[in-house]
Parts: structure tokens; C-alpha cells; sequence
């Protein structure tokens, strides 16, 4: 058959299994678009911007586990989808991004909308390509999502001019669709030796991250700790691997770590990092992190070994295939000592929740939103101090139940996530926390929202500040509030009624849990806004550049 | 590159990279160097065999971060091999009399 390169696209991420992308059209991805409009296999979601498209694209990845496809045209289309790549990158979330381009022929001319996007996207992606001819799609596409879902996922960007879109091609079938890369075998000397040095430990603790996660290795995870006895903390990425009420978990680590998780961490005498990175916001001060204590580290990015802090003992391999090689090996541990000494430290240290019992207070209100839900629900937030409050206070049992913004802290992650999240899944109820410097950021995918009648709730934590801001100018910079306080008051539920979104005020409820209940409860994209004390911060804190026992605040 | 800071034998590291020789590579290579902030004191490229491959020579200084930068180099998907060579090699010895 002889058909288009946009209709060869079309057919590959058909045969890929994709079935929902996001995207906004423009004139060097109309050929693209014509063809997707003959699709009856995929279902396209017009974003408003393409920062939007890029994160609703997050969002069906963070809760499939499969890559996530967005489309922009060339020029503007291309620079507004870097951040949420960018995002990806750091996040290790997989995506395929796809962007028209100028005709070949016109590279290179300054021509209208044409931006080095080949150029720009290499420090933001795994990979990425120019296609230069409608032939090399035939095996770019396919390599597109193999890359994307293999080893450490992330983020990889297809840039096709225009004529490559429209060039035709005769071809009889189409090739292999591109599949995960299995995992090579694990180094059993290693595993025997990270073994041995687990049993014989006197206080280990896992440290697990988003690699747990990617690796669909929460289960296994969670056998590690309770065969090993071994206390258990999270990583801002791996929240939901292991439920936070779980009697060997000690909760998130680091910047807004509880005091007792910093503490059990420094007493440490054995680290089990398992696909974490030792980021800056987890770990402090990295000379002064768990000083005392030996590293095993297992990940699937050898490049992650030794980065940041020497392992003992460091396995490159799959977290999965690394942690079956490894269970059989564990000694069952009751480890009574070290675990009534981390429930003392726990006694002692304790996460304080402040006004708790009150909805329309920060920790209050996500409290009473999870009370409200059960564990099928997923949880998505923006960045800032409400995501650092839910992240404290949620009680996530379930991985791929939180998405969050971690490594990059991109503001305006939130909704276009939920948007995705619910797309991807729309059985479940997808909450969105945010604030109102986030909201604001990509507060125009609230007509997406409506338009693919999604059922999200946006729930607002509005401190009229960007809070976390604010927060460091009363802590560190003397009280000097400069940029970080709105003068001008936003009707955020007006502007949500103005997009056609069902609105739910707090501040004017007489009952705020019934009428949070009923918010909930309620189908198809909701915000929920609630007034929050710009006063309120996130404590504990690690000052910038502290060792994680410095925290301020209890 | 400059004269003024040319490296002592033991300072020096040569790699020798084998990579698929396309428009985007020397790009993807030298830019990851850069936004890691190392200095390529050397580079030569030139293609192999049928042209489908290019090897690319890297004079780098001994670095405690090198290895790092190795392991991320390999990391890069048109990246097929990594050798790393001693002050030794004379790849680039060669060539000192093109740039006297």
C-alpha cells in the first residue's frame, strides 16, 4: 500500500497501542493532523498550550507506566513543550514527543516558526531525532518508544518537517512495534555479597525511590523490608511504594522529612538505596548524610552508582529482576532492637500536623480530603508548599497513586497531569492540589478539563502568595517579602464557573466536610477552593545547604 | 584548547569513542561535556568502514569526575563504545604538527 508519512505516523502509534495523545496543531504538523483525524484508534485532546499537552501526556504516563505521546507544531509549539520534557527527564517519566518542522528544504533559512528544535531538545531528552526522510520513520518510531520504556525511562522527541510528513511510501507491513528492552541478568556475586551485608547489619535502612516505581517493583520492595526487617523511607518519588501507615515505613526523607525519619537515617549502619539518586532535596548535606553508614546501591542507570555518594556494594540492573535475585537470599529478621529504637525516635520526633481537625486548614484539608476517598483514588498536585503538605500528610497507599513535579519543580504541573491521569484512567476520581501561584501557571487546561469532561477535582490552597517563597524570605531573607505576595485578589471560582467547571467554595460552606464530600462525589471536573493562612509553612525544614539533622521547626 | 594549558603526560586521558556516524552526534557528544562543565582540551572525528560509523577522539584531563562523565557519555544512545586510553596513545601526538 502506498501511504503518507503522517499516515505511517498514525499507523505506528495505532500498532504502539496508543489510543489517547495531546497536542495542539499548527502549520508544520497539519499533515500530521489530517491524518489523525482518520484515525478511529486515537483519540486526540486539543491542550490550550502546549506546556498543557506535554503534562496531560505525563499524567496517562505516571499512572500507565507507558510512554505518554504529545504533539506540538514547529517554532513556539516546540520551546513551550521543553518544560514539560525537561520535567520527564528528570522524573525518568516516559514520553514520546512528537513536533512538526519546517520542510526540509527550509532549514537552516530562518523560516516562519522554525527553531533549532533538534538542537534544544538534546539536553532535555533520552534521545531524539530529525527525521530527514518519510523511510527513516519506519524505524525511528518504533526505536521512539523502545528508548522511551527502556532502562531508566524518560523522554524522547521526533522533530519531522513537513515534507517528510506529506513524502508518500510504499510499504507491505509495517514493522515490529517497539518494546521494553528486557533486563539483562543480575551479577549474582554482587547480590550474594549485598545480601550477606544486609543479614548481618544491625541498623539498616531501605531507602527506595522512583526507580521502585518505574520498575513495577513496589511489591517486591515491600517483601525486602518485612523479610528483612528493615525501616523504610521514601523518597518524594517513591511515595505510595510502600503505604505511609505501614509498620516498617518511617515516611518521606529529607528537606520536609518528619525529625524522626532524618534521625533514624542517621543512625544508620547499613543504606540499601534502591532506585534513588541521592538528590540534593532528599539527602542535604551529602558528606554529613548517614554518616555512619555503609551503601548498597542497586539502580538501572549505572551512571547513578557513585554519582553523588561511593557505594559498597553497586548493582546496575533492574530493580525488579535485582530484587528477586536478592529476596531468596534475605535472612527473615525480627530486628527488635533496631525497630523499637526507630519507634522511639518516632515517639520522640513525631510528624506535628498543625490544626489538623480543621478542613480549611493546610494539613486539615488534605486530611479531610483523604477522608473522604479511598485508595483507588489518584493524587496530583502542583509544586509548592501544598505539595510539600500533601506529600507530609497524605496517607498514599497505592504506587502510581501520586504524581508529582519532583526533580524539576515545575509550577502548572497539576492539572494538565490530572487531566492525563483521568484520561488514562477515568474510573478513578483524579485529585489535583494545588496553589494559586501554580494554578495560575497553566490555568487555561481548565477548558480542556471541560471540554474532555474529566473527572478531576482541583482542589486550591489559596494563600493569595507563592507560599513556599514567602516562606523562605520570613525564614532566611529577614522578613523581606519582595515578589512573592499577589496585591490583587483572583475570584478563582469564578474564573473556574467562567471555563464551566463545577466550583465548591469552602470558605462559604457552613459544613466545609459535606460540602468537600459532595465535591467529591460530584462527576466531571470540579475545582474546590479553600483560603489558606500565608503564614502556614512547611516544617520541618533543612535550610538549603544543611545537613538533614539541622531542621528547623517540629 | 589553548597552549597555556597544555596538559602534563599525566594529566592527560585519551578516549576513543565509536559512535553512529550521523548529523546530530558530534552535537549530542560535545554538549554533554559542556553542560557538565568539562573542558575537551582535544577532538578529532573522522568517519569508519562504510561510513555508517565514526570514531571520535577525546583529549580529556584526569579528572575525579571522569569516570562519571564516561558513564553518562555511554549513556548516549549513538554511542556504541568507550575506550579509554593513557597519556600514551599517540592519536593526537600525531597531529601536533598541523597546530605548531
Amino acid at each position: 500500500m502506498q501511504i503518507s508519512g503522517a499516515q505511517l505516523i498514525v499507523r505506528l502509534l495505532e500498532q504502539q497501542g496508543i489510543t489517547t495523545v495531546a497536542g495542539i496543531p499548527g502549520g508544520a504538523a497539519l499533515p500530521l493532523y489530517d491524518a489523525l483525524a482518520g484515525s478511529t484508534k486515537i483519540h486526540h485532546v486539543l491542550a490550550r498550550h502546549e506546556q498543557g499537552a506535554g503534562f496531560i501526556a505525563q499524567g496517562m504516563a505516571r499512572v500507565s507506566g507507558r510512554a505518554g505521546v504529545c504533539i506540538s507544531s514547529s517554532g513556539p509549539g516546540a520551546t513551550n513543550l521543553v518544560t514539560p520534557i525537561a520535567d520527564a527527564k528528570l522524573d525518568s517519566i516516559p514520553l514520546v514527543c512528537i513536533t512538526g518542522q519546517v520542510p526540509s528544504s527550509m532549514i537552516g533559512t530562518d523560516a516562519f516558526q522554525e527553531v533549532d528544535t533538534y538542537g534544544i531538545s538534546i539536553p532535555v531528552t533520552k534521545h531524539n531525532w530529525l527525521v530527514h526522510s518519510v523511510e527513516e520513520l519506519l524505524h525511528v518510531i518504533p526505536e521512539a518508544f523502545r528508548i522511551a520504556e527502556s532502562g531508566r525511562p524518560g523522554p524522547v522527541w521526533v522533530d519531522i518537517p513537513k515534507d517528510v510528513q506529506t513524502a508518500m511510501i510504499e510499504i507491505d507491513e509495517l514493522p515490529a512495534p517497539g518494546k521494553r528492552d528486557e533486563p539483562s541478568a543480575v551479577n549474582m556475586t554482587q547480590i550474594q555479597q549485598a545480601a550477606a551485608m544486609i543479614n548481618a547489619a544491625e541498623r539498616p535502612v531501605l531507602y527506595i525511590g522512583g526507580g521502585v516505581i518505574a520498575a513495577e517493583a513496589a511489591a517486591q520492595t515491600m517483601m525486602l523490608a518485612e523479610q528483612g526487617g528493615l525501616p523504610t523511607t521514601m523518597t518524594l518519588m517513591a511515595l505510595g511504594a510502600m503505604p505511609v501507615d505501614h509498620p516498617l515505613s518511617v515516611g518521606m526523607l529529607g528537606m520536609h522529612a518528619a525529625r524522626y525519619t532524618n534521625y533514624v537515617l542517621e543512625e544508620a549502619d547499613l543504606l540499601i538505596v534502591v532506585g534513588a539518586r541521592f538528590d540534593d532535596r532528599a539527602i542535604g548535606k551529602a558528606e554529613k548524610f548517614c554518616p555512619n553508614a555503609s551503601v548498597i546501591h542497586i539502580d538501572v542507570d549505572a551512571a547513578e552508582l557513585g554519582k553523588i555518594r561511593r557505594p559498597h556494594i553497586g548493582i546496575q540492573a533492574d530493580v525488579a529482576t535485582a530484587l528477586a535475585a536478592l529476596l531468596p537470599h534475605i535472612q527473615v529478621k525480627l530486628r527488635e532492637n533496631w525497630l523499637e529504637r526507630v519507634r522511639l525516635l518516632k515517639a520522640q520526633f513525631p510528624m506535628q500536623m498543625l490544626d489538623s481537625e480543621d478542613p480549611r486548614s493546610h494539613y486539615g484539608l488534605v486530611l479531610a480530603v483523604a477522608e473522604a476517598l479511598d485508595d483507588e483514588a489518584v493524587i496530583a498536585t502542583d509544586v509548592g508548599q501544598h505539595q510539600m503538605w500533601v506529600a507530609q500528610a497524605y496517607p498514599l497507599r497505592r504506587a502510581r497513586q501520586w504524581l508529582t513535579s519532583g526533580g524539576l519543580g515545575t509550577m502548572g504541573f497539576g492539572m494538565p497531569a490530572a487531566i492525563g491521569a483521568a484520561l488514562a484512567e477515568p474510573e478513578r476520581t483524579v485529585v489535583c492540589f494545588s496553589g494559586d501561584g501554580s494554578l495560575k501557571m497553566n490555568i487555561q487546561e481548565m477548558a480542556t478539563a471541560v471540554e474532555e469532561d474529566v473527572n478531576i477535582k482541583v482542589v486550591l490552597m489559596n494563600n493569595q502568595s507563592l507560599g513556599l517563597v514567602h516562606q523562605q524570605q520570613n525564614m532566611f531573607y529577614g522578613e523581606r517579602y519582595y515578589a512573592s505576595d499577589y496585591r490583587k485578589r483572583t475570584d478563582f471560582v469564578k474564573i473556574a464557573e467562567g471555563f464551566g467547571m463545577h466550583t465548591f467554595d469552602l470558605d462559604k460552606a457552613a459544613d466545609p466536610r459535606a460540602m468537600l464530600a459532595q465535591a467529591l462525589a460530584t462527576k466531571g471536573p470540579c475545582l474546590i477552593h479553600c483560603s489558606i493562612d500565608v503564614n502556614q509553612k512547611v516544617l520541618p525544614m533543612v535550610p538549603p545547604g544543611a545537613a538533614n539533622t539541622e531542621m528547623i521547626g517540629d | 584548547m589553548n597552549a597555556a594549558m597544555k596538559l602534563e603526560p599525566a594529566d592527560k586521558v585519551i578516549l576513543e569513542l565509536n559512535v553512529r556516524n550521523h548529523p546530530g552526534v558530534m552535537t549530542h557528544v560535545c554538549g554533554l561535556f559542556a553542560r557538565r562543565a568539562f573542558n575537551v582540551e582535544g577532538i578529532l572525528c573522522m568517519p569508519v568502514g562504510d561510513g555508517t560509523e565514526s570514531r571520535i577522539w577525546l583529549l580529556v584531563r584526569e579528572d575525579e569526575r571522569l569516570s562519571q562523565m564516561i558513564a553518562q557519555v555511554e549513556k548516549l544512545e549513538d554511542v556504541i563504545s568507550v575506550i579509554r586510553h593513557g597519556a600514551s596513545h599517540l592519536v593526537f601526538d600525531r597531529l601536533e604538527e598541523f597546530f605548531a
